[in-house]
C-alpha cells in the first residue's frame, strides 16, 4: 500500500498522528523512524524560522512562549511558499485570534511591523527620485503632480505605539514606548530597512500620495486629517530614507 | 487656505525639505565591514531561509559583515589574533578567522 502526499503531509503536521502505514526506506523497509525524524525536523524548522523572523515579539513574549506558539500556528498555517523569508504572514491575524494574549493587544501589529522589514529587505530595487526634480518643478504645477514611492517603502499606521515598541526591543538605550498610536514608513536607504516614525498627518498625505492624489490634495487630505501636519519634515524624512520613486506631472 | 496660499505652503515645505536633505546625510552613511563582528552578531535583517542572520559562529570572523559608518572599518580596535598579527576589519572578505 502506499501513502497519497495528503495522508504524509497530515500526518506530518500532527505529532500526534501515527506514521502513515505503507511508508518505506530505500530498502524497502518500514521507515517510521525516519518518518519521525521528518516530522520533527519540520516542526523545529519553522519553529527556529519564526524566532528568526520576529526577534522583537520573541524578545517581548519570551523564547519559551514564542516556542510554544509557533507550534500552534506553524501546524495551523505550514509554508504556502519555499520563500522562507515570507514566512508568518499570517502571524498578525493569528495573534489577534488568541485570546490567551488579548491583554497585549499592540502584539499583532509589532509582528506586521517586522513582516514589512524583511518585505521592504526583499523587495525590488528601484533608483530614488533625485531631490532636485523637486526643487527644479513649478510650485503650481508641483501641487498638480503625483508621487510614486519605491517598492522598498511600506507605510504602516498603527493605533499602538510600534516603532518605540520596536526600538525598546532592539536598540540598546532606546527610551521605554509610552502609550499613543504611531505611524511609521519603511525606508531601505542603503542595505537594510529602517522604520521611520512619521510625525502627524505624515501617514495620511503618504497614503493619499499612494492612491493617486495630487501632491495639493493630499495636503490637504493631511491638513484635515491633523491641524499641524508638516510637510517639510514628512517629505525630508522620504527623500532621506530614497523612499520617493518618481514625480508624476499632469498632462494637459 | 485659499489656493495661492496653499501652494506657497506646499513649495516652502518642499524647499525646506530639500534643504534638509543636502546637509549631513552624507556623515550618516555605511559601509559593509568584515571581520569585526562578534560570533552571531552580524547585521542581517534577510529573514529566515537566509543564509546571514547572526550565521558567524566564531568571532570577528573573516568573511561576517556588519554595517558601520562610512570610512570607519579599518579603524575599528579588534584585538590581535594568537600569532600576534594585528586584527584589522576590511571592506572585502578576509580569509582569517573562518569557522572549522
Amino acid at each position: 500500500m502506499s501513502v497519497t502526499q495528503d495522508q504524509f503531509r497530515r500526518a506530518m503536521l500532527d505529532p500526534a498522528a501515527p506514521v502513515p502505514d505503507g511508508l518505506l526506506d530505500g530498502a524497502d523497509r518500514p521507515a517510521g523512524r525516519r518518518f519521525n525524524v521528518y516530522r520533527n525536523n519540520v516542526a523545529v524548522s519553522l519553529t527556529e524560522a519564526m524566532r528568526t523572523g520576529f526577534p522583537v515579539i520573541t524578545r517581548l513574549l519570551g523564547q519559551q512562549n514564542m516556542d510554544g506558539l509557533s507550534g500552534l500556528f506553524l501546524r495551523a498555517h505550514p509554508p504556502a511558499s519555499p520563500l522562507m523569508m515570507h514566512y508568518g504572514a499570517e502571524f498578525p491575524a493569528f495573534l489577534e485570534g488568541m485570546e490567551q494574549l488579548s491583554h497585549l493587544p499592540y502584539l499583532a501589529d509589532v509582528a506586521r511591523l517586522e513582516l514589512a522589514l524583511r518585505r521592504s529587505y526583499h523587495a525590488a530595487d528601484a533608483a530614488p527620485l533625485a531631490p532636485e526634480a523637486l526643487g527644479a518643478a513649478d510650485p503650481e504645477a508641483l501641487m498638480q503632480s503625483g508621487l510614486t514611492l519605491v517598492p522598498a517603502a511600506i507605510l504602516l499606521r498603527s493605533p499602538w505605539p510600534v516603532h518605540a515598541i520596536w526600538r525598546f526591543n532592539t536598540e540598546p538605550g532606546a527610551p521605554k514606548p509610552t502609550s499613543g498610536a504611531q505611524d511609521v514608513l519603511i525606508t531601505r536607504p542603503e542595505f537594510d530597512p529602517i522604520p521611520v516614525l512619521l510625525p502627524p498627518g505624515g501617514a495620511d498625505w503618504i497614503a493619499a500620495l499612494m492612491d493617486g492624489h495630487s501632491i495639493g490634495d493630499a495636503h490637504t487630505r493631511a491638513q484635515d486629517a491633523a491641524a499641524d501636519f508638516d510637510l517639510a519634515t514628512t517629505l525630508g524624512l522620504m527623500l532621506q530614507g530614497g523612499a520617493l520613486r518618481s514625480l508624476i506631472t499632469k498632462k494637459d | 487656505m485659499s489656493n495661492t496660499v496653499k501652494t506657497l505652503a506646499v513649495a516652502g515645505a518642499v524647499a525646506a525639505a530639500l534643504a534638509g536633505t543636502t546637509t549631513g546625510v552624507e556623515a550618516q552613511s555605511k559601509e559593509k565591514c568584515y571581520g569585526v563582528s562578534l560570533a552571531g552578531q552580524n547585521d542581517c535583517a534577510a529573514g529566515p531561509g537566509t543564509t546571514c542572520a547572526g550565521t558567524s559562529t566564531v568571532d570577528y570572523q573573516g568573511n561576517a559583515w556588519t554595517l558601520v559608518d562610512a570610512g570607519t572599518c579599518a579603524d575599528i580596535d579588534l584585538p590581535a589574533l594568537a600569532d600576534g598579527t594585528a586584527r584589522h576589519g576590511s571592506l572585502e572578505p578576509l580569509d582569517r578567522d573562518l569557522p572549522a
